[in-house]
């Protein structure tokens, strides 16, 4: 079987231009969300109290608010969670309250009012933690980058280190617009995530870069425009086909997982969509403009014997 | 040219067959088990008492399958659950004569399941995360400030005991915060002071302040010993913590340090968090009380021992088998006590036990002491409503300045064994619970149930489409990815790696972009054919060019692993951990099993003609 059939090299960089201006829009519309909606941070980062209720039948969702707010909880969320049985509730931190109290009082005031409520999980994230795991996500994400680009300006050359890293940021950057523009929790497994898909979608321009530099071995003649868009076509099926495959993975995830790998799975699906596109469309132009040459990937080679006689 | 030599062959066989070795232990599941554990700090499990549980339970008719002793514990494992609840039956009825006042803790629990031999090879199955086997998760927080104050508190003692002894005339001593203040009336006082303190509290780094008829000397604690208390600090609480886990009886609780000031604490299989906090934040369980010498004879401690306690008094029995009576009233509580540690006594050079105590504890202890010279004191250890004396020495001399010395009678095991007890007593620091997390029983079986579904389903469909548009390679490609796995799983049983929820999905993860490499091998194969290079050097080139871009795509991938496992803390190192190994074991599956699959199919064919990699007829 065979999906790919392409026998002439296909213009990739003829339409670099508007590639780049649909990324720039998404990456802007990204910062755009991020800016004014902000992310949905988990109580891992926030703090707070978020407890898991099983019930034998549908939860009825409005009863179980009202149970809480005639107790006082006022600012507590809730909702429904994998299934119309399971209820999530969700209350920030107050100061001078005792966690462990917290979760009693409310199961006691949720069992009193409907006996087959189970407690199923219960999380208590005090304050000093939030802002640690917020600081160490961040760190890890520069440590990532600046790793990476280190790491192929050392293999390749640091405008390929350059180019993927901003085409792979701007694919991290649209994974978080997509979670801030439609409010999706973001959790710590979410976070590791993003940073899954930033080595991951990495691993596309290496793969490109990987080409480009042969084809400056081999293709003496060409330019570097068809050095590229050579260095696309050819590795286009295996990216789509891994991809492909990366995806039915997630996607079985995303299915069979259930709440709690959710939005995990569905951030990778996102990245993963993206990761095509970035590595291949964003980041080779950009390795274009920044004035790749042959010289730069293939080393004249120096005249040993002559060292050799000296 | 695709011919491996033999050691390849014969390493990947190794790597295949250690894989199935280690991987194994997790298929075998978990047999129910008793757990015997001292319930008191006292106690300790031993061949003794090992003798007592496998003579009880030949003597109720039940073949347990395995009965293994540790340091801490003796684990029995059955055959099924009723004999499993018969034999708990069976095994406390032996151990706790007097079910009111257990003196093991005997508790349900599971082993894996997997043969002997297997265990003496060390290949144990994966440790089950919180998230997949329900149960309570804390995260303490010491309060190093309040540990700081406390030592500053003892080391004022010192210094007054020091200055006392020497007889310099200070004007007041007094902690503020964490620094000790002297004052005096004259600079000579002062030179005199400075030099007694500088050579007798090296802790301690001295400031001068003040001047005319006021002045002090400031008295810091050198950042060395700050770290020392700190460090203290968090062993004794952890120590402190074991001990009242005992209490609760949970099979294997996780008591660990983690970074500088806190505490991680899993207790599997509880669901009582109410209970769990109300034990681990219980303060003060030492009791200091003096002995009843009234009725210190044989007469009366007979009558006490058949039941006729005297008005006011508690019976005990003391750690060497002697009776003691001890009055009620409490001269002091643990909370007064700031260290114990074990020592030598400065004349004697016999082993004793040096305690600390605070401000308002001296100053108690020494009332009480100067009017009770040459009678008895009991220390008490409090534990689960009941007493046990861990020791009841004799009162020699007035004793002031809040430093205490227990001596006599005592070996050095025996000084550290007291000190231990001591300590055990009470928290160095207060600690405050900053994270909890509980899982319910049902939920973690059903995390474990989406966690392999999800990876199943997912390698299914993905094998199903490799094979169809590979055709053989697509069957190579999916024998190394089951490979894979297997490396994987076996590699994360030799570390006994805690597998967690999202540890299973960065194996589904890792599944999915290991076929990466595979794909780009096939690709580059069939790239070369149609070049119309011959299959042989097809096979040979496709391997050797996609070998450097899978090399820099998993590094690109493992840097972003390092750095989760680095800064990432919880769930995220659970998936980092997996993640990383993944990455490693991926470049040996997808290169060297699949290219030695190849080889052994393709490699000895002189004349080939077509290689089995899907349709490649066009140009």
């Amino acid at each position: 079987m065979e999906f790919f059939k392409i026998r002439h090299d296909i213009p990739f960089m003829r339409h670099a231009l508007a590639f780049n201006v649909v990324s720039l829009l998404t990456f802007l519309a990204a910062v755009f969300f991020l800016a004014t909606k902000g992310l949905n941070f988990s109580i891992e980062f926030t703090g707070g109290t978020v407890i898991e209720v099983a019930y034998e039948h549908p939860a009825d969702v409005d009863r179980i608010r009202r149970t809480l707010e005639t107790r006082g909880y006022k600012d507590s969320s809730v909702q429904n969670f994998g299934s119309s049985r399971d209820v999530l509730i969700r209350m920030p931190l107050k100061p001078g309250q005792n966690s462990s109290e917290l979760s009693k009082a409310v199961t006691e005031a949720l069992t009193a009012d409907d006996s087959t409520a189970k407690l199923q999980r219960v999380e208590f994230v005090g304050p000093q933690v939030g802002e640690e795991l917020a600081w160490n996500g961040a760190l890890a994400l520069l440590i990532t980058a600046i790793g990476i680009v280190l790491y192929l300006a050392l293999r390749f050359e640091w405008k390929f280190g350059v180019a993927a890293i901003i085409a792979n940021l701007h694919d991290v950057v649209i994974i978080l617009g997509f979670f801030a523009l439609f409010q999706w929790e973001f959790s710590l497994p979410v976070l590791a995530a993003v940073l899954a898909v930033l080595g991951y979608s990495v691993n596309e321009s290496v793969v490109i870069a990987d080409r480009i530099r042969e084809n400056f071995r081999k293709m003496r003649k060409a330019s570097v425009t068809e050095i590229i868009d050579n260095a696309i076509t050819r590795t286009i099926s295996r990216t789509i086909i891994t991809h492909g495959c990366t995806q039915t993975m997630v996607t079985s995830m995303l299915v069979f997982g259930g709440p709690a790998l959710h939005y995990f799975a569905l951030a990778l699906t996102i990245g993963i969509l993206f990761g095509i596109y970035s590595s291949v469309l964003v980041m080779a132009p950009i390795v274009r403009w920044l004035g790749i040459r042959r010289d730069d990937l293939v080393k004249p080679i120096r005249d040993k014997k002559q060292e050799a006689v000296v | 040219m695709n011919r491996y030599p033999l050691w390849v062959y014969v390493t990947i066989a190794v790597a295949l067959a250690l894989g199935a070795l280690y991987t194994l232990p997790n298929f075998f599941g978990e047999a129910p088990a008793v757990q015997v554990s001292p319930a008191r700090a006292t106690l300790k499990v031993d061949n003794a008492v090992l003798g007592r549980v496998e003579d009880a339970l030949k003597g109720a008719g039940i073949a347990p399958t395995g009965i293994f002793l540790d340091l801490a514990s003796i684990r029995v494992r059955l055959a099924d659950t009723d004999t499993q609840l018969k034999a708990k039956d069976v095994i406390s009825q032996v151990l706790n004569p007097d079910a009111a006042n257990p003196s093991y803790t005997v508790a349900l629990n599971l082993l894996p399941n997997s043969p002997r031999w297997l265990a003496a090879v060390h290949a144990l199955p994966m440790y089950l995360g919180l998230d997949l086997r329900g149960g309570v998760h804390f995260l303490l927080q010491v309060d190093m400030r309040a540990a700081l104050a406390k030592r500053a508190e003892s080391l004022a003692g010192d210094v007054r005991t020091q200055l006392r002894d020497k007889s310099v005339r200070h004007a007041g001593i007094t902690r503020e915060g964490n620094n000790v203040v002297i004052q005096f009336r004259e600079a000579e006082t002062r030179d005199k002071a400075r030099a007694v303190i500088t050579e007798q509290l090296a802790d301690l780094q001295l400031a001068d302040a003040g001047s005319g008829s006021d002045l002090r000397l400031v008295a810091s604690i050198r950042p060395e010993a700050q770290k020392r208390t700190q460090e203290f600090a968090l062993k004794q609480n952890i120590q402190t913590l074991h001990n009242r886990i005992n209490e609760l009886g949970v099979a294997e609780p996780v008591i660990q340090q983690q970074g500088a000031d806190r505490v991680v604490v899993q207790l599997p299989g509880v669901q009582d968090t109410a209970k769990a906090k109300e034990i681990l934040g219980r303060t003060a369980t030492l009791e200091i009380r003096p002995v009843d010498h009234d009725n210190m004879n044989m007469g009366a401690l007979a009558a006490a021992q058949a039941g006729q306690i005297p008005f006011g008094d508690e019976f005990y029995i003391e750690r060497d088998g002697q009776p003691i009576l001890v009055k009620k009233q409490v001269i002091l509580t643990g909370d007064r006590l700031t260290d114990a540690q074990p020592g030598f006594d400065n004349q004697t050079q016999e082993p004793a036990v040096h305690l600390t105590l605070d401000a308002t504890g001296a100053r108690i202890f020494r009332d009480y002491t100067r009017e009770n010279v040459g009678k008895r004191m009991a220390i008490l250890l409090i534990e689960k409503g009941r007493g046990e004396v861990v020791t009841a020495p004799v009162i020699r001399t007035e004793i002031g300045g809040g430093r205490v010395q227990i001596s006599g009678r005592m070996t050095t095991v025996e000084a550290n064994d007291v000190a231990l007890l001591l300590r055990a007593g009470s928290l160095a620091a207060p600690m405050e619970i900053i994270e909890e997390r509980t899982v319910g029983p049902s939920l973690g079986a059903e995390n474990i149930k989406k966690g392999f579904d999800s990876t199943l389903f997912g390698f299914a469909a993905l094998s199903l489409f490799i094979i169809v548009y590979y055709s053989l390679f697509g069957v190579f490609s999916t024998l190394a990815l089951c490979a894979n796995l297997l490396f994987l799983i076996a590699l994360l049983s030799m570390l006994q790696a805690t597998l967690t929820l999202p540890g299973i999905a960065a194996i589904a993860l890792t599944l999915g972009m290991a076929i990466d490499a595979n794909v780009l091998i096939n690709e580059r194969v069939r790239e070369e054919l149609r070049n119309g290079i011959t299959p042989q050097a097809a096979i040979h080139a496709g391997y050797e060019r996609a070998f450097g871009t899978i090399l820099d795509s998993n590094v690109t991938t493992l840097i972003a692993g390092l750095a989760l496992l680095i800064f990432g803390s919880g769930p995220v190192r659970g998936f980092a951990v997996v993640h990383c190994l993944g990455i490693l074991t991926s470049i040996f599956s997808s290169v060297v099993v699949s290219r030695g699959m190849v080889n052994l199919v393709y490699g000895s064919r002189r004349k080939l003609e077509r290689v089995a990699i899907g349709n490649t007829a066009w140009k």
